[in-house]
């Protein structure tokens, strides 16, 4: 059985293939002065395993893991900074991984939602979103997840309490539509108060 | 995004060299370029990655004070002892900027040259913008001014410097260090952003091609007086519509020098000497606030959609001051 995201694409390549001969007799753009960068040899470290890639320079680590690597829990919400959901860890580090090239993090340790878990036991984050209901739709959870997570090394590093005005402000980078601010503040206290 | 060739500069020499080419653009954290890239408002041809030149260290200096490497992330310098200890006002007006994703990427050269907010600037749907398309207008004359300038601005451009770093680094006298082909400079960081004038293009005295390395902070005796106080329409995660950064150095309840520094009102960190000086000598009370306030404020010409940006900033100024100077 496809999954729907492979049933979305391969749906996707045909539709792009029907329009090809429409757009061949179309002119073409003016060149620019400098010709387009090829593709160059990029490697990742991604959940503890390395991926060869030919990527343009211009590609996003988030399109990277996306359209490249077939890692999709990374979502792309808004694309500019603004939302969270393409929040990744790179050297335990939590990012927007829409607003950095994935030719930057060579040699860097990248952990998406993908890598949190242990085989099918879930990461305590994950867990404790699962047990506080921490979400509505589902698609900031990623990001959210990969944020409370780098957020618990923060804490501990800064040795800063974790009253819930400081779980909210250090959250803020990661927006939730649905609203769903109280149980994902409860999942990540119980989280913190357990490793404390 | 357009197609973008990339290079990795190895130190800083190599990398005044690589910027050499055409349409070449340093990127550090990236995150107001690739942002401006993606909207169409920035289009350089060549990326230098100055990320891995050594520009990320914190340094105590000789006879006192902190050298910060201009690659050194926001999150880093906002979390170091030595900034956290003797300069909290930087630590606190870095960590009230942007996000925790977004301050562990951003670097400190970066802030530096991050670029107004303007959404007549960054929204490309805007036919006129001096500072896109130098000759264009302003949109925002006409426009949505809440996060507009009240000091300082030309018929050319209402913009605004978004950085609250700076803000903090222009109270604490800071100095930012340059290096070009032709060498190295310092430059004090209250003259290292510009007023628009005519030239709204230009927002710092930095030279085609130059780099900044470092930002020095001299020693300082403001560290336990200090308050970076932020309005804006968020709680967090938002651009300031004011911001103060004061700085008091306290003889008992004697006010022995001030600083005060405004963020959210220009098109750089706005200081004026004369209004510090108003309360030097002087017990830090409401009546000397106030006067202080008005005098940094002087000369304010807001436009129809921020006249409350005027008091509202006031009464800002008095409020961190009074802040500050707790506990003196």
């Amino acid at each position: 059985m496809p999954d729907r995201r492979s049933f979305l694409q391969s749906a996707l390549a045909v539709v792009g293939a029907t329009q090809v001969p429409a757009a061949t007799g179309a002119p073409l753009p003016a060149t620019p002065a400098l010709a387009a960068a090829p593709p160059q040899p990029v490697r990742l470290n991604i959940n503890g395993r390395d991926y060869s890639l030919s990527l343009e320079p211009r590609v996003t680590l988030l399109d990277a893991l996306r359209e490249h690597i077939g890692l999709a829990g990374t979502k792309k919400g808004c694309d500019r900074g603004q939302c969270g959901a393409c929040t990744v860890l790179v050297d335990g580090r939590r990012i927007n991984s829409c607003l950095t090239l994935a030719v930057m993090h060579e040699g860097q340790r990248i952990t998406t939602i993908e890598g949190l878990a242990q085989g099918d036991k879930l990461s305590p984050m994950q867990q404790a979103f699962l047990e506080h209901d921490a979400f509505q739709c589902g698609y900031c959870t990623p990001g959210q997840i990969c944020s409370a997570t780098a957020l618990l090394e923060e804490l501990r590093a800064d040795g800063t309490g974790f009253t819930d005005e400081e779980i909210r402000e250090r959250m803020s980078g990661n927006i939730c539509r649905c609203g769903a601010y109280p149980n994902i503040v409860a999942a990540i206290r119980e989280v913190a108060l357990r490793r404390t | 995004m357009q197609s973008i060739y990339y290079e990795r500069a190895r130190d800083a020499a190599d990398a005044l060299r690589l910027a050499q080419q055409d349409g070449a653009r340093f990127i550090g954290g990236g995150t107001n370029l690739l942002d401006l890239m993606k909207g169409d408002v920035e289009h350089p041809l060549r990326l230098v990655d100055i990320t891995h030149a050594g520009l990320d260290r914190i340094e105590e200096l000789p006879g006192g004070g902190l050298r910060i490497g201009a690659g050194v992330r926001n999150a880093d310098a906002a979390r170091h002892a030595v900034v956290r200890q003797h300069y909290p006002l930087l630590a606190q007006a870095m960590l009230s900027g942007a996000s925790a994703q977004l301050r562990n990427m951003a670097t400190m050269g970066g802030n530096l040259m991050q670029r107004t907010r303007c959404p007549y600037f960054t929204d490309t749907a805007f036919g006129h913008c001096n500072k896109r398309q130098p000759g264009s207008g302003c949109d925002a004359l006409q426009g949505f001014q809440r996060m507009h300038a009240i000091l300082g601005a030309s018929p050319a451009c209402v913009a605004v410097n978004p950085s609250d770093m700076s803000v903090a680094l222009a109270a604490l006298d800071a100095v930012v260090l340059l290096r070009g082909r032709q060498g190295d400079r310092e430059v004090a960081l209250r003259d290292f952003h510009r007023l628009p004038g005519d030239t709204p293009q230009h927002e710092t005295v930095l030279q085609p091609g130059e780099l900044i390395v470092a930002i020095d902070l001299p020693p300082s005796r403001m560290a336990r007086h200090s308050h970076y106080l932020k309005l804006r329409d968020r709680a967090s995660y938002a651009f300031a519509l004011v911001s103060v950064a004061a700085a008091l150095d306290m003889d008992g309840g004697i006010v022995r020098e001030a600083r005060i520094a405004l963020g959210g009102v220009a098109h750089k960190p706005w200081r004026r000497p004369e209004a510090e000086a108003i309360l030097q000598g002087h017990p830090l009370d409401d009546a000397q606030c106030r006067a202080a306030a008005q005098r940094l404020l002087e000369g304010a010409r807001p436009l129809e959609g921020n006249r409350f940006k005027v008091e509202l900033a006031q009464r800002a100024i008095v409020r961190a001051l009074r802040i500050a100077g707790e506990g003196a």
